[in-house]
């Protein structure tokens, strides 16, 4: 009688050949930035296929916003969505909200909201840079760059008093006015962290190693990456020069002068992991440099003189969006009774941007896999809700 | 009392007693050494290690090894008793021989073989055998990652890193490691880094092939003792631990005292290759039995120094990327330097 | 670029490089270290800082508004109307206490640091201090139950509030049926004109109870 083994299936239902050997990356691993399980189909070292298990750390945030007694009370909950850029995330919330409701905010709340939402696009980059370079095996760039990311959420601190997670901006507003000190303390912040982005470019991203292991890996080409709906860095990585602060303005981003990153294929090819991560270490300086021109001019008023006593929309619905660290963060907020939010769906851009990840992974190594998350730079608080 | 007496003065006594001091010298500088790597690394990131156990954590070396005692020996259900039990000692084993032949000092070397750095060379290749049988035995795909790509590497980083050690071997005309680091006495002038004790226009010559068989066997070295930017079989990031995964307890602190003594050892050759072994630099001050022990064993600590300022600079370089750099780049300018060192001896 | 030239500007670039990133790394290795060494040095908490909530019950009024303004329901409040009767005293910011808080609870564990509990308060009795040590081995212990009645007091406050109803609640009844008695007799005082009504006679309506 002859047996036959039953071949190997993976969860996706396809069979390996006989030298395919499937390999579980997580949800318990050091470089999966979370919960994030990968099943890996190999052949000896190379990728056949890359199967994403996501839902490790859903907690049901959309479905608890349907039961607040108050769109006010959303806001805590929007926060740790993406629990490393939480200004971020109020921002798209507040903008949809006031687009449902019809608020205008005050200048001065435009002004304080831009610099908070770029002091939180520079942190948010930081956690990224820092994490993939030890990713690489570049240990010491991780902690330079907390030591910056510790005075950002000092400033944080001092004006909301929390340091990761804010509650800051509310809808019409926000809940505090900056404290006096706190414009002092920006501007010695961005002329100390100059020194260290500079320091850090010359550790990591120009490191021949570094380059090496991160150039002409993890391809996105240009209609692959508008196809897949990706947004933010990975889009810009791969030479769109598209960014909503400029092209779906939500704020008064028009009134300073910077310039959108775009990927050039500089040490390899357009849209290669390095592009991506060059992207985001280039966007600190601009946002240094928007920083800079806001506290420059915030013009005064009163902060708290748009939010409504009492917030009942009118029945309808809203979609609001702002250019996040990851890409583009928006909130579709359903409204039915003058109330309770009916629905909010949140689009989390680290999920959108993960989809890809079958795509481009494909023929690469695993080692090569470990610098493509990294360059895609998700957060499974975003990815899983 | 008399018993006693002829009990040490047995030559097997006394060759078994010799042979141990290696041992207690790797012990204690296994500490020292840990201790340092921890604040070294610790104040190139701006933070300050360990503080808690004594002045400035000095004692923590001590609780950590403590620690690695007390702990439970796992072996997995579904290992292989023998190979995993066997592997660690093995590792450590090829790394110890090794150690026979070392010059501490101008009165002290282990055994002053006309052999010495190629018996060294075959010991310390009994190191892949021990790891392969870890990450087999270990019955763990990731743990068999990390042991073939760990065995790839070191079989391939041995051949620049020979046929370095044959450069240097044509220009001192000897393999006794003794003998080696008599020939560079005499102050910093005769070091074969700089050119060696020979007339100067020879010395000129010599120094660049000098400097880039150093480099090369630098390199080697590296890769051979699975530092970083070569650390690829215990690259945390991808495969938790490589092939030291299942290990925990004794058996994982011996193989954590063989990477020890390995970098040591391979710092101890650079230096008495290349930079006069335990000769001091200002010639006759501050030489003789005593002060060149201190000499070289100062020597070797600035080159774990160097290669823990390595580690914690650079990010790790990929597989195959690690093959490319052993077989295309290290091993045809060694072959260069060979044949040019060995057209200026003959001159 | 021929492949020649590209292999040695490959290796003349990795040393390069490694040499820069080693002269960064040194530089950082001898400048002072950025960290404290925790509990012997604690860091300075700014003013608006969030932490540990902590409540002065005796300016609570019982309004409930932190307990509606609080996304995940952490704070517990049992209120019962107090007789106008009673005297509950004053807040210290002046205004009249009228309701008994008889439980006042904030589950500390679930609470999410938001803040939304202290905006709302009249009397800003809720307050986030700087206290971030507050570590218990047992988590019922993170229940902090503020209110200060105690359980004799509740009672007593129980019965007064039944006292009172039941006497406001007699007092209804009587009103209603002294109203029901005069409009009987007022009926029936026309069906009998001549013989005066000595069956009835009317009552002086009762003063309304005084307000205290």
């Amino acid at each position: 009688m002859i047996e036959t083994i039953a071949t190997p299936k993976t969860s996706t239902g396809k069979s390996l050949r006989t030298e395919e050997m499937i390999v579980n990356m997580g949800p318990q691993h050091p470089s999966t930035h979370g919960v994030l399980r990968l099943e890996v189909v190999l052949d000896g070292e190379i990728v056949v296929d890359v199967i994403p298990h996501l839902g490790y750390l859903h907690r049901c945030f959309e479905k608890h916003c349907e039961h607040m007694t108050s769109y006010q009370q959303v806001i805590p909950y929007v926060d740790r969505m993406d629990y490393v850029a939480a200004m971020t995330n109020e921002f798209a919330f507040v903008v949809a909200a006031e687009k449902m409701l019809k608020i205008e905010v005050p200048e001065r709340v435009h002004y304080i909201r831009i610099i908070m939402a770029e002091l939180q696009r520079i942190a948010s980059h930081l956690i990224a840079i820092g994490t993939f370079g030890i990713d690489m095996g570049a240990f010491t760039p991780f902690l330079y760059y907390f030591r910056d990311r510790e005075k950002i959420l000092e400033l944080f601190e001092m004006t909301c008093g929390a340091r990761l997670l804010y509650n800051y901006m509310w809808i019409g507003g926000l809940s505090h006015d900056i404290p006096p000190q706190f414009v002092e303390k920006t501007k010695e912040f961005c002329t100390d962290f100059k020194k260290t982005l500079k320091e850090v470019n010359d550790l990591l991203n120009y490191n021949e190693i570094f380059i090496k292991r991160t150039a002409n890996v993890g391809i996105l080409p240009k209609d692959l990456a508008v196809n897949y709906a990706c947004s933010g860095p990975m889009l810009r990585g791969s030479g769109v020069n598209f960014d909503l602060r400029r092209d779906d303005p939500y704020t008064l981003y028009n009134k300073f002068e910077w310039d959108v990153i775009v990927g050039k294929g500089e040490m390899g090819t357009v849209g290669d992991v390095w592009d991506r991560n060059i992207v985001r270490q280039r966007e600190m300086w601009e946002s240094l440099r928007i920083i800079e021109q806001a506290i420059a001019g915030i013009p005064e008023g009163d902060v708290q003189k748009a939010i409504p006593k009492r917030i009942r929309p009118v029945p309808g619905d809203a979609y609001g969006r702002i250019e996040g660290p990851r890409g583009e963060l928006g909130f579709y907020i359903v409204a039915e009774d003058n109330v309770t939010p009916y629905r909010i769906k949140a689009r989390a851009p680290a999920f959108v941007n993960l989809s890809v990840i079958n795509e481009i992974s494909k023929g690469a190594m695993l080692a090569d896999l470990v610098a493509i998350i990294g360059s895609i730079d998700i957060v499974l608080g975003e990815v899983d809700r | 009392m008399e018993n006693l007496i002829a009990f040490f003065s047995d030559p097997i006594v006394t060759t078994v007693l010799l042979a141990l001091i290696p041992l207690v010298f790797i012990l204690v500088y296994a500490l020292v050494t840990l201790y340092g790597e921890m604040k070294i690394a610790a104040h190139i990131q701006n933070r300050l290690a360990y503080m808690e156990t004594g002045w400035h954590g000095v004692l923590q070396p001590i609780a950590d090894m403590l620690k690695l005692l007390q702990k439970e020996d796992i072996i997995p259900e579904s290992a292989n008793k023998f190979l995993f039990i066997l592997a660690p000692y093995l590792v450590f084993m090829g790394t110890y021989a090794s150690f026979a032949v070392i010059p501490f000092s101008s009165g002290f070397i282990g055994s002053n073989i006309d052999l010495g750095i190629f018996y060294l060379i075959a010991a310390s290749s009994l190191v892949v055998v021990g790891l392969l049988m870890s990450g087999w035995a270990s019955n763990n795909k990731w743990s068999l990652f990390g042991a073939l790509r760990s065995a790839a590497q070191i079989v391939s980083y041995e051949i620049p890193g020979v046929l370095a050690i044959l450069g240097v071997v044509m220009v001192l005309g000897t393999m006794n490691m003794q003998t080696m680091s008599q020939l560079q006495d005499g102050g910093i002038q005769n070091w074969l880094i700089f050119g060696g004790n020979f007339p100067l226009a020879q010395k000129l010559a010599l120094l660049p092939f000098m400097v880039i068989l150093f480099v090369i066997y630098l390199l080697s070295s590296m890769a051979e003792v699975n530092r970083t930017p070569f650390d690829l079989p215990e690259a945390e990031s991808e495969l938790v631990q490589g092939y030291n995964t299942e290990y925990s307890g004794m058996k994982f602190a011996i193989f954590y005292l063989a990477e020890y003594a390995n970098l040591f050892l391979v710092s101890a050759v650079v230096v008495v290759m290349f930079f006069g072994g335990w000769s001091s630099p200002f010639g006759s001050f501050m030489s003789g039995t005593v002060w060149s022990a201190f000499w070289f064993i100062a020597k070797g600590m600035f080159f774990v120094f160097l290669n823990i300022w390595l580690r914690w600079t650079l990010p790790r370089l990929r597989v195959d990327q690690l093959m490319y750099v052993s077989w295309k780049v290290l091993t045809p300018f060694a072959l260069a330097c060979i044949i040019a060192v060995g057209f200026i001896m003959v001159m | 670029m021929t492949a020649f030239t590209t292999y040695f500007n490959d290796i003349y670039r990795t040393f390069n490089s490694a040499m820069i990133g080693m002269k960064v790394t040194i530089k950082q290795m001898v400048s002072p270290t950025v960290t404290l060494q925790y509990p012997r040095a604690k860091k300075q908490m700014p003013d608006r800082v969030r932490n540990r909530l902590y409540m002065n019950f005796d300016d609570c009024i019982g309004c409930e508004l932190c307990a509606k303004a609080c996304p995940v329901d952490c704070i517990e409040i049992d209120v019962m109307k107090a007789p106008p009767t009673e005297s509950l005293g004053e807040t210290s910011t002046g205004q009249k206490k009228r309701i008994y808080v008889t439980k006042f609870d904030i589950d500390i564990a679930k609470c999410c640091y938001c803040g939304l509990c202290v905006f709302p308060c009249p009397t800003e009795c809720l307050k986030m201090t700087d206290v971030y040590e507050f570590s218990e081995y047992d988590r019922t212990n993170l229940i902090y139950n503020f209110g200060t009645m105690s359980p004799v007091e509740i009672e007593t406050a129980k019965m007064k509030v039944k006292l009172y109803d039941e006497g406001q609640a007699a007092k209804k009844a009587a009103a209603a049926a002294q109203a029901a008695a005069a409009k009987a007799a007022a009926a029936a005082q026309p069906a009998a004109p001549a013989a005066p009504a000595q069956s009835a006679p009317p009552k002086n309506p009762e003063p309304p109870p005084t307000q205290q």
